[in-house]
């Protein structure tokens, strides 16, 4: 009777809960329908449930902020974009290798001298083509501290401290004429660019013969060092490797079980030289003959041991590791690698290396185990024409995976899988790594496919290069938008878009235009991340240094000071007026504005521009800044602030006589 | 017996009599007023659509903390005075002072002074008065500053007296003033000074 009893009472129970339960779910599906007015919103749109889903996905109500911040490359605005994602709003622009007006860069003393560091000595150049950001790595994941960029068209690489969002810096590489690629060691020690086009090598006058071609030009591999202490890179410390004239392209540094190794691919060793107008095959036919192109296998520990122990000559400035010594000493390896690749990955735990050949269907990825066994065994298939070991091909793959036409770029996210950017196919192919990502059923298959438009070529997933990709969202940089904007005109914009990886299908979620330039290769990092700073923490601080200068003033030390042609004023900024703010000099002296904002409140950006005189500044809170020019034209100039700070803005402004 | 050499212990053995713990009161008093030092006595928040933190001036005995630089930026439109320039010599004396009331606290609690009335009264003063005429001052100079409007500043208002306690506002702000921590340690040593001299007029 009592077991009856309890069966009962148990019975009951659990109809009791059941009918909660669906009490509770009818509950929270009529709480999921939509109300009215927005089902008439969707229709009136014509929105499908997909696209609403996107647009809630990557929404960002007003005074909320994205989760992570986007550092592209501004292609041949020679500068660097900054995007929020998920809402792809664009945030910034930071100058780099071209005057930016709106953050004066280019204009003050201290940035001139970043711009003119990177200047050749007979001519000002006023552009850059930038295309591969790498931030700053600590045990291979982003550290958010710094950013490096290259300059392609003029083989130069700029270092961005992401405290202030400025760049510090500009290096010139003495030997080169162009470069593909900033990457960067693990920790940060070097920042790597290859060549890409080889040129005579010192850099200067050859003929382009074969003859010329074949024993003069030459490719490099350039180590930048980073003094990261300072902020810098110390070109005195940095060094190159001399490779054969090939057209080296893009490099990734090895990690964890690959740590001290670079492997960098290549293409044009057909060393071709075009000569459309000889009657010989243009570059394009000539550079794409044979079926095989070299990956290059580096040691970069030894070789920097090897230049450290004396084995480098140095050339303009620059320790340079023979190309012979190099080989000599075990630094350099080939294997072959399939017809005109491009791109060059390395896996997250740093085993396999995935490598995309242009003209080719498959990615080919090699295994770094192998690579060693095989060198280990001396398994070579052959030497290039320089005498450079080739490994043989079967020896160091470790499987190949058919993703579509013209795969270029890889990158990899939190569960094994790979995404690599198609060109010919305009798509992203999603692909399975193979142990241990995935077990060996698993591993190496091609698992989804998503168009994007048109003609990707670099992709970008969250942290998707480092020892720890986040996955969630990938970023497709496209060169063609075709249809999907309304034409303005015969340029046309880039597309960037959006796509979500955190499911088995890749789902796209939105198109951003790229109206300013040609954007190349992406990073993206958690927003947290990045410590950036909101005004100057020291008051007077300069923007170079990052400490506060000695010609730093507070309110009430404002003066002006004429020794013999030169007038020097020590100038304050704050809301909403200059002190002082009359000027008077004389035709032919030479000004030094020395101008501190003394604002502390963050927004508080104060501009300064000078009529006619190409002058442009900006103050931000706690900065201070230099502008030196020649008074070379007559007149009564106004002065004023360029960035509407306050309700008297206009007012805040003054006048520059220049007396005849 | 009853020499004059012996009055003298009688009197003095006065602490002997009381417990240690009937210094108590003066000790935590003389703590909380050296305490109130590093916390500002009141504090006014400025609301506006741009200052979504709000902006905060926290006056202490010494000086005035929190944005005081914006807010004597932003004064300098109405023709306010800044925050730097008000109540110059109560700044420059208020730690001397404290440390002296302090010190005269210390001197009441040894119990080695006569127990005159007017004399523990008067060592007690003040502390006992600290609150109030830091609130006095402040209403002053509170009052100063609505009142010394330089005419020739780009926005004209009419001189005002500021908020002294709870909401009020000037031109898009809104302020919300309130005492602060340091206040009220001063109020609470104000308290104990008293009590304890009431409990020794008490005692008898
Ligand atoms: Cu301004």
């Amino acid at each position: 009777m009592k077991v009856r009893t309890q069966g009962v009472t148990v019975v009951l129970a659990l109809a009791l809960i059941l009918a909660l339960a669906l009490i509770v779910r009818q509950g929270t599906s009529t709480g999921q329908s939509l109300p009215r007015d927005l089902q008439e919103l969707v229709q009136a749109r014509k929105l499908t449930p997909d696209q609403v889903r996107a647009a809630l996905q990557t929404y960002v109500p007003p005074g909320q902020y994205d989760e992570y911040l986007m550092f592209s490359s501004g292609g041949q605005s020679g500068q660097v974009l900054v995007y929020g994602l998920p809402s792809m709003r664009l945030l910034r622009v930071i100058g780099v290798f071209a005057p930016e007006p709106w953050q004066g860069y280019g204009f003050s003393k201290e940035t001139r001298q970043v711009l003119g560091e990177g200047e050749t000595p007979e001519e000002a150049l006023t552009w850059g083509d930038t295309h591969h950001p790498a931030i700053s790595e600590t045990n291979g994941e982003y550290d958010g501290q710094f950013l490096f960029i290259n300059d392609k068209a003029n083989a130069r690489m700029a270092v961005v401290d992401l405290r202030d969002f400025a760049t510090k810096q500009i290096v010139k590489n003495p030997n080169a004429a162009s470069n593909h690629g900033a990457v960067v060691s693990p920790n940060t020690e070097y920042v790597l660019e290859a060549t890409q086009y080889a040129a005579p090598f010192p850099f200067g006058y050859q003929p382009v013969t074969q003859e010329s071609y074949n024993a003069r030009f030459r490719g490099l591999a350039t180590f930048w060092k980073f003094d990261r202490g300072r902020g810098r890179i110390d070109p005195a410390a940095s060094f190159q490797i001399e490779l054969p004239p090939y057209w080296q392209d893009l490099a990734d540094f090895g990690k964890l079980e690959s740590d001290g190794w670079v492997l960098m691919n290549s293409f044009n060793t057909e060393r071709a030289i075009g000569g459309t107008l000889q009657k010989q095959p243009p570059m394009e036919i000539g550079a794409s003959a044979r079926d095989m192109d070299y990956l290059h296998i580096i040691n970069w520990k030894k070789a920097a041991q090897l230049v450290a122990q004396g084995k480098g000559r140095v050339v303009n400035g620059m320790r340079v590791l023979p190309l012979q010594v190099a080989i000599d000493q075990g630094v350099l390896y080939f294997a072959p690698q399939p017809k005109s690749p491009h791109g060059n990955d390395v896996a997250p735990r740093g085993d396999y290396i995935v490598t995309a050949g242009k003209l080719d269907p498959n990615v080919t990825v090699y295994s770094f185990k192998k690579i060693q066994e095989a060198i280990k065994a001396r398994a070579f298939s052959g030497k290039d024409p320089y005498g450079v070991p080739i490994l043989a091909f079967d020896r160091v793959v470790a499987a190949q995976v058919k993703v579509g036409l013209g795969p270029l770029h890889t990158q990899f996210d939190d569960k094994g899988n790979a995404y690599t950017s198609i060109f010919l196919d305009s798509a992203v192919s999603k692909w399975t790594l193979g142990p241990p990502y995935k077990n060996a059923a698993e591993g190496w298959k091609l698992v989804d496919k998503i168009s994007v438009q048109y003609n990707i070529g670099h992709l970008a997933a969250v942290m998707g290069d480092t020892v720890k990709p986040g996955g969630k969202y990938l970023v497709a940089l496209n060169k063609w938008s075709v249809d999907q904007y309304r034409n303005i005109g015969p340029l046309f914009p880039q597309n960037l878009q959006l796509i979500d990886i955190s499911g088995e299908k890749m789902k796209l979620l939105s198109n951003t235009p790229v109206g300013l330039a040609e954007p190349h290769l992406a990073q993206i990092i958690p927003m947290d991340r990045v410590k950036a700073w909101a005004t100057y923490p020291q008051p007077g601080t300069n923007p170079l240094t990052m400490r506060p200068d000695p010609q730093a003033i507070k309110a009430g030390q404002a003066r002006i000071v004429r020794r013999g042609n030169t007038v020097e004023v020590w100038m304050t900024a704050m809301r909403s007026h200059f002190t002082p703010d009359r000027i008077r000099v004389k035709k032919g002296d030479t000004v030094i504005l020395h101008i501190t904002n003394i604002e502390r409140t963050k927004d508080a950006i104060h501009g300064f521009a000078i009529d006619r005189y190409n002058i442009n500044l900006s103050l931000e809170p706690g900065k201070y800044e230099t502008v030196t020019f020649r008074a070379n034209k007559v007149g009564t100039f106004p002065f004023y602030c360029t960035e509407f700070c306050s309700a008297l803005h206009l007012e805040m402004a003054g006048y520059l006589e220049v007396t005849p | 017996m009853a020499t004059g050499t012996l009055q003298g212990p009688v009197r003095f053995a006065h602490p002997a009599r009381m417990p240690r713990r009937g210094r108590l009161p003066l000790l935590a008093a003389v703590l909380l007023l050296l305490l109130s030092l590093v916390f500002p006595y009141w504090q006014v928040t400025l609301y506006a659509p741009q200052y979504p933190e709000g902006l905060r001036a926290r006056v202490y005995l010494t000086h005035v903390g929190g944005d005081a630089q914006e807010i004597t930026t932003l004064n300098h439109y109405i023709g306010m005075p800044g925050l730097d320039v008000a109540a110059p010599l109560e700044r420059r004396l208020a730690v001397p002072l404290v440390l002296l009331s302090a010190a005269a606290l210390l001197l009441l609690a040894a119990r080695r002074l006569p127990a005159r009335r007017w004399l523990q009264l008067l060592l007690r003063l003040p502390v006992v008065l600290l609150p109030a005429v830091v609130l006095a001052d402040l209403a002053y100079w509170l009052w100063w500053m609505g009142h010394t409007i330089d005419p020739t500043a780009p926005i004209t208002i009419e001189p005002f007296m500021p908020t002294i306690l709870g909401r009020g506002g000037v031109m898009q702000f809104s302020t919300s003033a309130t005492f602060g921590v340091g206040f009220f340690l001063a109020l609470a040593a104000s308290v104990l000074s008293l009590y304890d001299f009431a409990r020794g007029r008490a005692r008898g």
